[in-house]
């Protein structure tokens, strides 16, 4: 009985498939996933972001989904990450409702 | 320049209280004056795993009431002159902690003990929180298990973002990962997440890895933190895990799987 597990525990090894790599697949996903969702950084990023498209909408008409701050982990280090897209056809400059 | 530690996880039953007993042992015994404080309100168990349980008079709740002093509620353990206990209150009233008097408790623990250990409770409330807050190092107790893998990712990002350190913008809090209950072999056979799964999960530093063992059962059947157990694998992976947090290099052990020969594979248990 133990020659039969002997070979069915080494083919299991050789084709590195155990139930772990399963495991590491879901838990990455699921990390990065959490890590977006609670911004993975200071308390700060909403109202950074919000304030940075009053300063964009001065100039753009854009619309507020258009700023994104994240902050990511590369290591020891945190970068932050400023995601700014313009409209295609920008409106008038200045947008209505700015003028001075 | 005494520095509060905090032993955390989220999840539960990973070796949260185990590993606060053994760490705050292992520096006492290298000569650095320690007190470990239990911040499981309700669900006192730090006494019992350093078996001091019969010598509790007064608790951590009292102190910060003002029905005791400090120097009442420290239990000084028997084997380790540098080992103070404060343990934690059996109160049902879940807001007998205050931060402001756990803040004044570790002030004054702060004048006369080099390293102050809170041992946190479970989940992520207001224990939880409290024991977290105050920190200037955290060991983030793991198990290479998808639940206890997930839940310590969400705790490292409260320490990022829900203590003092972080509110106050000052240095963040130091973390460690010490990855308890490994079985080196069931790792060989793909059945459980390794060491560089997760650390690459996790991407923080690797404090020790402390093998599945009996011992660990045996010495808090005994009241004995595991640590003074000198025979015991997971007793001498804690000696590790302390001498490195300490600065000292050592290579991890228990971490490889100790191969049997051919015949012992096929014909042996």
């Amino acid at each position: 009985m133990n020659i039969a597990r002997f070979f069915r525990e080494r083919s299991k090894e050789r084709q590195g498939g155990g139930s772990a790599s399963v495991a590491k697949e879901r838990l990455q996903i699921i990390v990065s996933h959490e890590r977006a969702e609670r911004g993975g950084g200071p308390d700060y990023l909403p109202m950074l972001r919000d304030e940075l498209l009053e300063v964009v909408r001065r100039y753009v008409t854009v619309d507020p989904g258009a700023v994104r701050v994240e902050v990511e982990r590369d290591g020891t280090h945190e970068v932050l990450e400023l995601n700014i897209t313009l409209p295609e056809h920008p409106g008038p400059y200045p947008p209505p409702g700015r003028r001075r | 320049m005494s520095k509060i530690v905090v032993i955390t996880s989220g999840k539960g039953g990973v070796g949260k209280t185990t590993t606060a007993a053994s760490f705050a042992a292992g520096l006492a015994k290298r000569g650095h004056k320690t007190a470990v404080i239990d911040f499981d309100v309700g669900l006192r168990n730090l006494d019992l795993v350093l078996g001091c349980e019969r010598r509790v008079v007064f608790d951590f709740v009292n102190v910060i009431t003002g029905d005791a002093r400090l120097h009442q509620a420290l239990i000084k353990d028997k084997r380790l002159d540098n080992l103070m206990i404060l343990p934690a209150s059996q109160t049902r009233d879940k807001d007998a902690l205050t931060a402001e008097g756990v803040e004044q408790v570790l002030g004054e623990l702060r004048e006369q003990f080099d390293y102050i250990i809170c041992d946190s409770p479970a989940g992520i409330e207001r224990g939880a929180h409290l024991a977290s807050y105050y920190a200037d190092d955290a060991i983030v107790v793991t198990n290479p298990e998808v639940s206890s893998v997930r839940d310590s990712d969400r705790v490292l990002g409260l320490l990022a973002s829900r203590t003092r350190r972080a509110e106050q913008g000052e240095d963040p809090v130091c973390e460690h990962l010490l990855l308890t209950r490994y079985d080196p072999h069931r790792v060989t056979k793909g059945e459980m997440l390794s060491v560089d799964d997760v650390c690459e999960i996790l991407a923080i530093e690797l404090l020790g890895v402390i093998p599945e063992s009996t011992d660990v059962l045996n010495a808090s059947n005994a009241g004995v933190p595991v640590i003074l157990d000198e025979g015991a694998d997971a007793g001498r992976a804690y000696d590790d895990a302390v001498a490195r947090y300490l600065g000292e290099e050592r290579p991890h052990r228990f971490i490889h799987a100790e191969r049997k020969g051919l015949f012992g594979r096929m014909f042996g248990g």
